[in-house]
């Protein structure tokens, strides 16, 4: 009898957990591209405007803020291998880590300084262009800035088994990756991989330019 | 006689360091002139940490937002009419219709272009150039500049904004103080308009100088395809 009992307790939990991860999961790992990069604009524009120390220009608070409410939504391997090229098909796994590393600390810190900037800013979302089965899209925004013509940042985002993720920014036309690849192509041609790894590692002990 | 020789040689000789250091940098196709170009951009970086920067802190600091949107609004006035010059010369009559609706809306009724109601109005700036036309046309941009005082541009940029320059209306002013006065405060509006862009861009390059190059050429290319360039190649894998 506590047998039978123990039996359907059992089934019932498991179809419990199937059902409901049934209907979670695709909910958390399917949120379409534009949905998240609005998700997520949103809450950092809110977090901008109301933090108190983000308001104090506490550039190490927002950098912490954006290295766990934004850098999770990108996709570090891929914006290094674009941006690194053939050196990075060439690295050992620990190089390719370190560099992801340092790319990633850098791209924070240039985040945070630009939020700390342009703080009056709010952002306008165009409507997807992609078929539905699409797994790369470009997500178009328009930050509005008062008294100024908006800056057109596009994201380009790829589908991977853990939702949506980007692998670069466009603003205003200049993309992110392009721009890095001939910084990476200019430090590696005079040191290597480790030359570059270097070379981002002092930048980003250097302190933030003011 | 003499000053032409003394110039060529000069140029062939700053060909030929160009060429040497072409050798050791690799392929600078897009930028054959980098030592003379990276000298320039030392020297306006100088010149604008000593003068131009503070001058155009000083003058957002002391300027009310008002006035300072009305002169970005007069200058922007003058470019709307070139730009409705190239919306022609590229066969875009959209945009040729928006920007001569701009400029006679904003001359006519905004003071001669100090309040912008065309944008009031949801009327977007063209934002056409002579460099873009001849991007248009099928004109590749030629070798990069830093012009001193100027900044990042192209032979084919370069060429636009010469024409420009010439045809700007500023120009056929009579009265010198109020000429070279307009062209100042013309210098003083671009500058305050990217304040804190310096600051980021230092932040962001290990090389602001080969950051400031890659960011012009895509800007540049970006805005000759009207923000629809054709799929660039990846290099992946």
């Amino acid at each position: 009898m506590t047998q039978l009992k123990h039996f359907i307790v059992k089934r019932a939990l498991g179809l419990f957990v199937a059902v409901a991860a049934l209907i979670a999961l695709p909910a958390l790992a399917q949120e379409a591209p534009d949905a998240l990069v609005k998700r997520v604009s949103q809450e950092a524009l809110t977090v901008i405007k109301t933090d108190p120390r983000v308001q104090d220009g506490d550039v190490a608070h927002i950098r912490d803020l954006i290295e766990a409410k934004i850098a999770p939504y990108f996709d570090m391997d891929r914006m290094t291998a674009l941006a690194a090229g053939r050196a990075y098909r060439q690295a050992t796994p620990e190089q390719r880590k370190r560099l992801a590393d340092e790319f990633k600390t850098l791209l924070i810190r240039t985040y945070a300084n630009a939020l700390n900037q342009y703080r009056d800013q709010t952002i306008d979302y165009k409507p997807l262009r992609a078929e539905p089965n699409a797994t790369e899209v470009t997500v178009r925004t328009e930050v509005m800035r008062p008294g100024q013509q908006p800056v057109p940042i596009e994201y380009s985002m790829e589908k991977t088994p853990s939702g949506w993720k980007a692998y670069d920014v466009i603003v205003a036309g200049v993309s992110l990756v392009t721009n890095y690849r001939d910084e990476f192509t200019q430090q590696i041609r005079q040191g290597g991989i480790d030359g570059l790894i270097k070379a981002l590692a002092a930048k980003n002990a250097a302190p933030a330019p003011k | 006689m003499m000053d032409i020789r003394v110039t060529l040689r000069f140029v062939a000789s700053l060909c030929a360091l160009a060429l040497c250091t072409g050798c050791a940098m690799g392929p600078t196709r897009e930028d054959p002139f980098e030592p003379m170009n990276r000298a320039s951009y030392k020297f306006s970086t100088a010149l604008d940490d000593a003068i131009v920067k503070p001058v155009a802190q000083t003058y957002v600091k002391y300027t009310p937002v008002p006035v300072r949107t009305a002169v970005s609004n007069f200058f922007g006035n003058i470019d709307d009419m070139f730009s409705f010059v190239n919306d022609v010369l590229q066969g875009k009559p959209d945009k040729a219709g928006n920007d001569l609706g701009r400029v006679i809306a904003n001359t006519g009724f905004g003071m001669l272009g100090l309040v912008d109601i065309a944008s009031e109005a949801g009327v977007p700036k063209g934002e056409e150039d002579f460099g873009q036309t001849f991007g248009v046309w099928g004109i590749p941009q030629g070798p990069y500049l830093f012009v001193p005082l100027f900044g990042p541009t192209t032979f084919r940029d370069g060429t636009g904004s010469l024409i420009r320059g010439y045809a700007d209306p500023i120009n056929f002013i009579h009265d010198v103080p109020i000429r070279y006065g307009l062209w100042g405060l013309h210098v003083l509006d671009l500058r305050a308009g990217a304040l804190g862009t310096e600051n980021v861009l230092n932040q962001a390059a290990l090389d602001p100088y080969t950051f400031i190059r890659r960011a012009y050429l895509q800007r540049r290319e970006y805005l000759v395809w009207d923000g629809k360039p054709p799929p660039a190649k990846e290099e992946e894998q």
